[in-house]
C-alpha cells in the first residue's frame, strides 16, 4: 500500500466561478485520450465492406461531384490550375474542419452514459473526437499524393506551411466545437444547428469558388477574417502555387485563438454540471 | 495506526425538477424566460416560491468519516440518495454545499460496463473499459489473461461485444472492474444482475479487495451481500443519514423503518417510480387466521399476505409475487399469483381497476426468525412493472410449532411438521 503522503488527495467541494484550466490533470490521462481516439477511429468503418477506404473514397467523391457541378457544369474559374486538383486541394482542409467541427460539437452529448457514470477530464470528448478526424485526414492525404503526381504537380518547400494551417484548421474547429459542445449539453438546438452553420461556413470560403470571386477591398477583408479562407488560400498555394494567403490570416487566427481560449474557460466552468444536466 | 481514506462534512446536493421551468433547455425557453424573468421581477416574492417548488435536495448535510482498509455498506430505498453520494464521492458531480477529502485513487463501478462499445470485440472492450475505469495501459496488458480467464469467454475474446449473450457480457464487464486496483473502490449494485454462481464469485472477488486491505464503498439492495462484505453500514433515507453501525444492526434498523403501521406498508404516491405504471402499489400486509393486521405469527398457525394495488389499465400476462427472505439475506422462496394453471389462464389479461391478490401461507412452514417480504409485479420476459425487495419485514413465534418442548433454537428456514414414523424391530 502506498504510504499517505504518495497518494493522491481529491478535494471535494462545489466548485463556483472560473476555474484553472487544470492541463496537468488533463496530461494525467493522456491514455484515455488516445484510447477514445482509438475507439473512435475502430469503430467508424465496423460492419462497412468497404473499411477504411472510405476514407480515400470520401475526398474522391466529393471532388467528382464538386468538378462535375462547379468545373464542368458551372465553368467557375479556378486559378489556371486543374479544377479537380483546385477544388481537392480545398477540401481536404475544409472536411477536416467541418467534420471535426461536427464531431465534437455532438461529442458529449454522444457520450453521456460515460459523463454520468466515471470521472475524468470532460475535454477529453472533444478533443479525442478531433483526433479521430485528424486521422482520417492524415489517410485521405493519400488521394492528394496520387492526383498530384497525375497531373504531374510536384510540390516545393512550401508545403511545409501545411503543418500550421492543419493546426489552425483544427484549433478553428475544435475551437467552436468546444463551445458548441458544452451548449448542446443544455441546450439540443445546437445540435440542429451545426448542418446550417457548416454549410454557411462553407459557401463563405474558397471552395469551390476561387478566391477573386469576392471583390477586393473592404469585402475582401472582411471574408478574410474566416479562419478557413485563409487556410484554404494556404493550402492551394503550399501545394500548387498562386497567390499566398495575406495578413488578415494573422488578424483570424488571432480570433480562433481567443475563441479557443474562451471556450476552454467556458468548458470548465460549465464542466462540473454536464453529469447533472446531459 | 489506521488512516483516514475519506472524511466528507456537510455534504449536500440539490437537483432541479421541472427543469424546464427554470432552467431554459431550449432557446424559444431561453427567450420566453427572459420575458417572464422581467415580469417576475415586479413580484420578487412569487420567485422564491417558484424556486423552492422546482428543486429538490438529493442529499442533506452528510458528514462522514472511513478509515483505510475498511468495507462500509451503504443501504436505502430508491431515491435515498446513494447513487447521488457515490457520484459525488467519485467526482462525477460536485456537491451543493459542504466540503470533502478523499486519500488515494478512486476507482468506481457505477455500473459495470460503462463505456463497453457493442461493436468492438471483448480484446479491445477489455482495453478501452479498463483505460475509462483509470488503468494504465501497462496495466491492463499485465492483466489480460488474469481478466480474460476470470469472464470465462476465452471463446468469444475476439467477437464483437454485441453478440455476446448478457451473461457473458456481464462476465466480461465485472472481470475488467474487478481487476482495477484503487486505493479506494465505490461499487454500486454490480450484483443486481447475472447468474447466481457468476455472483458468488464476483462477491468472492470483492471479499478479497476488502481482505487486501483497500477501502471500499458498497451499496446494494441484496442484503445478503452487505451482510457478508460490510462490517459497518450507513442507512440513508431522503438524503439523510438516518444511522451508522454495525451492519446486522444497520441493516435490521433499514428493513424496519419507514413501516407506519406493523405488519402493514403503505405506498405513497412519490415512492413508486413512474416507470410502474400502469401498475400502482397501495398496501402489503399480513393478516392471522382471523383476518387482522399483526406483524407476528405463529409459526404453527396458517397466515394470509395481501398485496393490494390499482391498475389505471389493463395489463396482459400479469403476475403479482412475492419474494420472501430472512433478514440475513437467505433466498426462502417465490411465489406469484398466477402459479396456479387455472388462475393463470382465467387472468391472462386483468383489467383495470383495483385487486386486492392474497396468498395463505400453510402452517409450520417457516422456522422462528424475522423474515422479509418483498413484491413483484410484472409480466414474464414482457416487462418488469414494479419491484421492492424489502417492502415489509414480519416475525415467526415459535409457538407451538413442532419441538418446542425442547427451548433450544433451531437451526433452519423452515419448521414443517413431518410425519415421523418409530417402528421397534
Amino acid at each position: 500500500m502506498t504510504s499517505r503522503s504518495e497518494m493522491p488527495t481529491v478535494i471535494l467541494r462545489p466548485s463556483k466561478g472560473w476555474l484553472g484550466l487544470d492541463l496537468k490533470e488533463l496530461w494525467r490521462y493522456r491514455e484515455l485520450i488516445y484510447f477514445l481516439t482509438w475507439r473512435d477511429i475502430k469503430v467508424r468503418y465496423k460492419q462497412a465492406v468497404l473499411g477504411i477506404a472510405w476514407a480515400l473514397l470520401q475526398p474522391l467523391l466529393t471532388m467528382l461531384i464538386s468538378t462535375i457541378v462547379f468545373g464542368v457544369l458551372l465553368e467557375v474559374p479556378s486559378q489556371g490550375m486543374p479544377y479537380p486538383l483546385f477544388v481537392l486541394a480545398a477540401l481536404m482542409p475544409w472536411s477536416l474542419f467541418a467534420t471535426s467541427l461536427q464531431k465534437s460539437s455532438i461529442s458529449l452529448v454522444g457520450n453521456a452514459n460515460l459523463i454520468t457514470k466515471i470521472y475524468f477530464p470532460r475535454l477529453i470528448i472533444p478533443i479525442s473526437s478531433v483526433i479521430a478526424v485528424l486521422v482520417d485526414f492524415a489517410i485521405s492525404l493519400v488521394v492528394l499524393l496520387a492526383m498530384m503526381i497525375f497531373y504531374e504537380i510536384y510540390p516545393t518547400w512550401n508545403v511545409l506551411w501545411l503543418l500550421p494551417l492543419v493546426i489552425l484548421s483544427v484549433l478553428a474547429a475544435l475551437a467552436v466545437g468546444i463551445w458548441l459542445s458544452a451548449l448542446n449539453v443544455q441546450y439540443r438546438d445546437v445540435q440542429h444547428m451545426v448542418p446550417f452553420l457548416i454549410q454557411i461556413w462553407m459557401y463563405a470560403s474558397p471552395i469551390v469558388y476561387p478566391i477573386e470571386t469576392i471583390p477586393a477591398g473592404i469585402w475582401r477583408t472582411l471574408y478574410g477574417l474566416n479562419p478557413m479562407v485563409g487556410v484554404v488560400q494556404g493550402f492551394r498555394w503550399a501545394l500548387l502555387g498562386g497567390a499566398a494567403p495575406d495578413m488578415t490570416m494573422l488578424v483570424s487566427a488571432g480570433v480562433v485563438l481567443l475563441l479557443f481560449i474562451s471556450g476552454l474557460f467556458y468548458f470548465r466552468r460549465m464542466e462540473k454540471t454536464f453529469a447533472d444536466i446531459v | 495506526m489506521t488512516n483516514t481514506a475519506i472524511k466528507v462534512e456537510g455534504i449536500s446536493k440539490r437537483y432541479r425538477i421541472g427543469l424546464a421551468q427554470e432552467r431554459p433547455d431550449t432557446l424559444r425557453d431561453l427567450l420566453l424566460a427572459s420575458f417572464q424573468r422581467a415580469g417576475r421581477l415586479l413580484k420578487p416574492k412569487l420567485r422564491s416560491k417558484r424556486k423552492a417548488a422546482t428543486t429538490i435536495w438529493a442529499l442533506k448535510d452528510i458528514s462522514f468519516e472511513l478509515k483505510q482498509g475498511r468495507v462500509l455498506g451503504i443501504v436505502g430505498r430508491n431515491g435515498a440518495g446513494k447513487s447521488t453520494l457515490l457520484k459525488i464521492l467519485s467526482r462525477v458531480t460536485d456537491p451543493t454545499e459542504g466540503y470533502g477529502e478523499i486519500y488515494g485513487r478512486v476507482g468506481s463501478l457505477l455500473e459495470v460496463g460503462t463505456g463497453f462499445h457493442p461493436e468492438l470485440t471483448g480484446r479491445e472492450n477489455i482495453y478501452l473499459n479498463g483505460a475509462i475505469l483509470g488503468m494504465q495501459r501497462s496495466e491492463i496488458k499485465s492483466k489480460f489473461d488474469e481478466i480474460v480467464a476470470f469472464s470465462e469467454v476465452e471463446k468469444f475474446i475476439d467477437t464483437p461485444v454485441k453478440r455476446y449473450s448478457s451473461g457473458m457480457y456481464l462476465r466480461l464487464a465485472f472481470a475488467v472492474a474487478a481487476h482495477l486496483e484503487p486505493e479506494i473502490l465505490v461499487v454500486d449494485e454490480v450484483l443486481a444482475v447475472g447468474d447466481a454462481e457468476f455472483q458468488r464469485k464476483c462477491l468472492g472477488k470483492m471479499g478479497d479487495v476488502a481482505g487486501q486491505g483497500r477501502t471500499v464503498l458498497f451499496v446494494s439492495h441484496n442484503m445478503s451481500a452487505i451482510l457478508r462484505l460490510t462490517q459497518e453500514t450507513i442507512v440513508l433515507d431522503k438524503g439523510r443519514i438516518l444511522m451508522r453501525g454495525a451492519t446486522a444492526e444497520a441493516v435490521d434498523f433499514y428493513l424496519n423503518m419507514g413501516l407506519s403501521k406493523q405488519g402493514e406498508r403503505f405506498w405513497e404516491k412519490d415512492e413508486v417510480p413512474a416507470d410502474a405504471a400502469p401498475f400502482q402499489p397501495i398496501a402489503l400486509r399480513i393478516l392471522d387466521n382471523r383476518g387482522r393486521v399483526v406483524d407476528t405469527v405463529r409459526s404453527a398457525d396458517g397466515f394470509d399476505i395481501e398485496v393490494e394495488y390499482n391498475l389505471a389499465e389493463a395489463i396482459t400476462g400479469l403476475r403479482v409475487g412475492l419474494y420472501l427472505t430472512t433478514t440475513r439475506g437467505e433466498n426462502v422462496l417465490t411465489s406469484f399469483d398466477t402459479d396456479a394453471p387455472a388462475l393463470f389462464a382465467k387472468h391472462s389479461v386483468r383489467q383495470q381497476g383495483h385487486y386486492v391478490s392474497q396468498c395463505h401461507v400453510p402452517p409450520n412452514l417457516l422456522n422462528e426468525g424475522r423474515f422479509v417480504i418483498g413484491i413483484n409485479a410484472g409480466s414474464y420476459r414482457i416487462r418488469r412493472y414494479f419491484q421492492d425487495e424489502q417492502a415489509l419485514v414480519f416475525t415467526v413465534d415459535a409457538t407451538g410449532a413442532p419441538g418446542m418442548h425442547w427451548p433450544e433454537a433451531r437451526p433452519g428456514v423452515i419448521r414443517p411438521q413431518f410425519q415421523w414414523k418409530i417402528d421397534k424391530m
